[in-house]
């Protein structure tokens, strides 16, 4: 908000982040915020890439677990008693600042990107009661990586009075501003051994050199249906072959492989051309140019 | 001198005319394609076009290159418009100049014929009747795997 503007307009509350950590892992068995990726821990990670992004940022931490080593060396907000879950976490933040927005952020989140979080902010809109992501996986709005505004603390405490708990119920009942993933699979979360024991694999395994982070543009007809004009995503797709299967899957594309052409980096290639890291890749519908 | 370019507003023909003067050339040709009120028994209000613009250069300034070498014309420029059209709008032209009339002729059939063909830019039709659709596009999605667009006559104009 620009200093010009501030006279004639009010300015957007800022913005203070929440990681929630006070999860009891009951299906992970351990301790989620405490797991390490590549040597960090998820709670180490999610915080290091909010902190920037924010004015302050905080740990949420259920009163036990104040003094638990990691959630100790951050500022923290312990969970307002008598609630659980993370719209507890959400609750207490509001009522510590309820002049700001927040940023409330799952710690399990282990593919989560910087993007995806300054995409939220740039996205943001202060007149609405949040602004979230639409799952890639069912479509309804992701509550743990949203930002609630202030306007939501009455809305929120009322549903909370009712009897209800759940933020994602919460969103989807509210005015709230749903955005596209720019990285479909970053908001995908770990919740059990196994869950944990995949995404380890992928990061250590000779396999994961096999993953490539490719660049997708779509556009006509690919664009609606998509419902989007780019995106960044990784893949074990080998060939574009492969990567329109995948999409495929993935939206609900009606042209056939055998109607379009393809281009990788600015150039018409073939269907089987090697993909690489970094690649851009276009699905070129049929054209009408004249 | 090869001119290739996408534009969003409407294009200036008369420009484009004087940069394919040339002392040697005895001949030009130039053809327009225009928005049609019409096309396969729907009445065409307006349409819109999208490019891949990157691409789209590289490959129209490949044409025009194709152009020179095949017919040996002097000049040769094409401009294609972008966004929404109306009925009777200028979407796209072509300019050839040459030494004389037949090169003209030809190079400048080569290279709509070309761009229409090859050219990643496609065209949504809004009818009168409130419906819209991608042209060559809709009609693909329902043919039989193998089916190949190239084919596919759904022009809305330039034919």
């Amino acid at each position: 908000m620009s200093a010009q503007s501030a006279g004639r307009t009010d300015p957007a509350p800022a913005v203070y982040g929440l990681v929630l950590s006070g999860g009891r892992s009951t299906r992970m068995q351990r301790d989620k915020a405490i797991l390490t990726y590549d040597g960090r821990s998820q709670l180490e990670r999610a915080m290091a890439l909010l902190t920037p992004l924010v004015a302050r940022a905080y740990v949420s931490v259920r009163a036990e677990q104040q003094n638990e080593p990691l959630r100790a060396r951050f500022a923290q907000i312990i969970d307002a008693p008598g609630h659980v879950g993370p719209i507890a976490g959400l609750l207490a933040a509001q009522a510590r600042h309820p002049e700001v927005a927040w940023l409330v952020l799952a710690c399990d989140l282990p593919l989560l990107d910087a993007a995806t979080l300054t995409c939220l902010l740039r996205a943001r809109d202060p007149a609405r009661v949040a602004t979230a992501y639409r799952s890639s996986h069912d479509g309804l709005p992701e509550p743990l990586c949203a930002i609630y505004e202030p306007r939501s603390g009455a809305a929120l405490a009322a549903y909370v009075a009712s009897g209800n708990d759940c933020p994602r119920r919460f969103l989807r009942a509210s005015d709230i501003e749903l955005l596209d993933q720019p990285e479909p699979h970053a908001l995908d979360n770990v919740n059990t051994p196994e869950e944990y024991g995949a995404v380890m694999a992928a990061m250590r395994s000779p396999a994961s050199t096999d993953l490539r982070r490719l660049t997708v543009q779509y556009y006509a007809v690919l664009r609606e249906q998509a419902g989007r004009r780019e995106e960044s995503l990784t893949t074990a797709a080998r060939t574009p072959r492969e990567l329109y299967a995948e999409l495929r899957s993935r939206y609900p594309f009606s042209l056939a492989p055998e109607t379009l052409r393809v281009a990788v980096n600015t150039e018409f290639r073939d269907w089987s051309t090697p993909l690489a890291d970094g690649d851009r890749v276009v699905f070129i519908p049929p054209v009408a140019g004249g | 001198m090869r001119i290739f370019r996408f534009i969003r507003g409407p294009i200036e023909t008369d420009e484009l005319r004087r940069e394919l003067a040339d002392p040697s050339c005895g001949g030009y040709a130039a053809f327009e394609g225009w928005v049609r009120n019409h096309n396969e028994g729907s009445r065409v209000r307006g349409l819109e076009y999208e490019a891949y613009e990157a691409l789209g250069l590289r490959e129209g300034e490949r044409i025009l290159d194709e152009a020179v070498e095949r017919f040996g014309v002097t000049r040769v420029a094409c401009v294609h418009r972008l966004g929404e059209l109306e009925v009777g709008d200028l979407a796209v032209w072509v300019g050839v100049s040459a030494p004389h009339r037949d090169e003209a002729f030809r190079a400048c059939r080569y290279v709509i014929d070309e761009v229409k063909h090859r050219l990643p830019i496609w065209k949504k039709e809004h009818y009168v009747s409130g419906e819209s659709g991608w042209v060559n596009c809709e009609r693909c999605a329902a043919a039989p795997v193998g089916a190949s667009h190239e084919h596919a006559e759904g022009h809305a104009h330039t034919r």
